[in-house]
């Protein structure tokens, strides 16, 4: 059942070829099994879930059901949760249990999702390869000595290694695409605005996005469809209407033109890696993609436009964490002055990489170096919004690695700050501007998988969709388990 | 008056960043500043590429959506769920937050 795709496993729930509470059980029982070693979890909520379950079997038997009612899914721990711990990775949330639900948990729980539990992640979701969470690392299912990326990274490791159908992740700068290349499977970052942010813990809010993490586009298709929309909650929520993105899959495909930035496949990037890249737009051109090579001059400054604007965002997202009204209040902090006692309580609460984002976006909106570091970071991130901009002038699409290099090992990139940002550089251009990108697995690099990342226009999100079903169809890398959880 | 080209020649040191921690409000260990400072100097160094970059004339990027701000009728949408949030907060009593003394 866990080899299944969404879509497969919705026409089984109709068909009564296996009841919702089948389902809900089989994969508990997985993650019983298998999370201890992947820690892909922070929290399983078995019950809930088999209530949820009950209930999809009801509405199943009524005829009153989406294509999602029964799905067992998983989301980011970064998603409030009405009464179920909310941790976001963090000391900071170890005992915080949402009063309310988030936008996307609401929608999907109302379409009849059952959630089976709240996934691993970056603190705050401040990390490429989830080893900052207060939890302790994901293993990577194809590779337990590798990560499985980050920010998102336990949702990637729950759906490859068939924990779950389906999750949810949120994308800041790559934390949806990157793992999901590194973990074998698909994943996909909405528009800006496409879907509510409304109950997502905060992280740089211009560029926050929530997503789905699926095997296949088909999969992503259907949980998007049930994710975006307008909610009034979300003062940055678009009121365009949304697309019946699965029911579009099946309509006609019209071969887009692509274009590849030439500077994604230069230095830095593994040149195996780059040859899958290849082969897969081979393979699109085989189905009848025109390809061809485009220049985003400024690209290449994405990594240090982002780490201005996302840090000096977060430092003032941060300063929420007060120890008073909510999250983690130090034991030894009542004696203290009230300067101290938040200082203590932030000290004691947040990580060492969070601190490092904070202290940098003090940093670049301090007296003296606001205009040069934050305006500046603005000003570049115009001019890469309008390389983008001329590039979808000529091309439908834009393609290229979503990753320099395959997972890499455990502990590997920890002490190089550095080195950890620049798994982000082809993913990062896609936040700053805005736009809709898809990673795809596309073939792999000793034993470890891969994946091509697909850039589309705002709202592009039907073309984008379609011409990654359109790769899956003629490719079978998104149908890949790493053996020990066949 | 703001000196912007001042920025870029000010490198970090263990007493800038202690007054970056008293803005933030975080509390760091005189053990944990070494490597932070070395850090953060990796950091900003990598970022200052970006004073290399011609953006005479460009419009500052403050989000990726061109539309206004909407906005909503002045009117109360939320109730009064005090009781329910505060069950977050580490102390509590009748219905106020108890923080360190702040007055003399």
């Amino acid at each position: 059942m866990h080899r299944k795709t969404i879509a497969q496993l919705a026409a089984d729930l109709r068909a009564r070829r296996v009841s919702a509470v089948e389902l809900a059980r089989h994969f508990l029982e997985r993650i019983e099994r298998f999370d201890g070693a992947l820690n892909a979890f922070i929290t399983v909520t078995a019950e809930q879930a088999l209530r949820q379950a009950e209930a999809a079997d009801r509405r199943i038997a009524r005829g009153d059901h989406t294509a999602l009612t029964g799905i067992p899914l998983v989301h980011k721990d970064i998603f409030c949760t009405a009464g179920v711990k909310t941790s976001c990775g963090s000391r900071m949330l170890d005992n915080f249990v949402a009063p309310y639900d988030a936008t996307v948990v609401e929608r999907l729980e109302r379409a009849g999702g059952v959630m089976l539990g709240k996934t691993n992640m970056d603190e705050f979701a401040m990390g490429s390869s989830n080893e900052t969470s207060f939890y302790g690392p994901v293993r990577n299912p194809w590779h337990h000595d590798c990560v499985p990326g980050g920010s998102s990274g336990g949702s990637a490791a729950a759906v490859a290694a068939g924990l779950a159908c389906g999750a949810t992740g949120t994308d800041t700068g790559g934390s949806i695409r990157q793992p999901a290349a590194l973990s074998g499977i698909t994943g996909l970052k909405p528009t800006y605005g496409r879907v509510s942010r409304y109950g997502m813990v905060a992280f740089a809010s211009s560029l926050d996005q929530a997503g789905p993490l699926t095997r296949t586009a088909e999969d992503a298709a259907l949980l998007l469809e049930h994710m975006a929309g307008f909610d009034e909650r979300d003062s940055t929520s678009l009121d365009d209407p949304v697309p019946p993105y699965s029911r579009l899959l099946a309509e006609e495909w019209r071969p887009p033109s692509i274009g590849v930035p030439t500077s994604f496949f230069e230095e830095g990037l593994d040149p195996r890696l780059g040859e899958a890249v290849h082969a897969a737009l081979r393979e699109l051109e085989k189905e009848g993609a025109t390809i061809k090579p485009i220049e985003l001059p400024h690209v290449h400054l994405s990594v240090p436009a982002y780490y201005v604007v996302a840090p000096a965002e977060a430092s003032s997202n941060l300063s929420r964490f007060d120890g008073i009204r909510f999250g983690y209040r130090s034991e030894k902090a009542d004696n203290l002055d009230l300067r101290s006692f938040y200082m203590r309580n932030r000290g004691e609460g947040f990580g060492a990489e969070v601190k490092r984002r904070i202290l940098t976006g003090t940093y670049v909106l301090s007296a003296g170096y606001y205009d040069a570091y934050y305006l500046k970071a603005q000003k570049v991130r115009q001019l890469i919004r309008q390389d983008f901009e001329r590039a979808f002038a000529e091309v439908d699409l834009v393609a290229g690695p979503t990753t320099p290099t395959p997972a890499f090992r455990l502990g590997q990139k920890t002490n190089d700050p550095i080195q950890m940002y620049l798994n982000d550089i082809y993913t990062i251009g896609a936040n700053l501007a805005g736009l809709p990108a898809v990673s795809l697995p596309c073939g792999f690099v000793d034993g470890l998988p891969v994946g091509l990342q697909l850039i589309a226009p705002a709202l592009g999100e039907v073309e984008l969709l379609k011409t990654a079903h359109r790769y899956q169809q003629a490719t079978d890398w998104h149908t890949r388990m790493p053996e020990a959880y066949l | 008056m703001r000196h912007a080209s001042l920025a870029i020649r000010v490198s970090l040191n263990p007493e800038n960043i202690s007054k970056l921690c008293e803005l933030a409000r975080l509390e760091i260990a005189a053990s944990e500043l070494p490597d932070l400072t070395a850090k953060l100097t990796d950091i900003v160094a990598m970022v200052g590429e970006l004073q290399k970059v011609d953006t005479e004339g460009v419009t500052p990027m403050a989000h990726p959506l061109e539309r206004p701000q909407r906005l909503r009728e002045d009117v109360v949408t939320e109730e009064d769920r005090h009781e329910l949030y505060q069950r977050n907060a580490a102390r509590v009593e009748r219905g106020l937050y108890l923080v360190p003394k702040v007055i003399e």
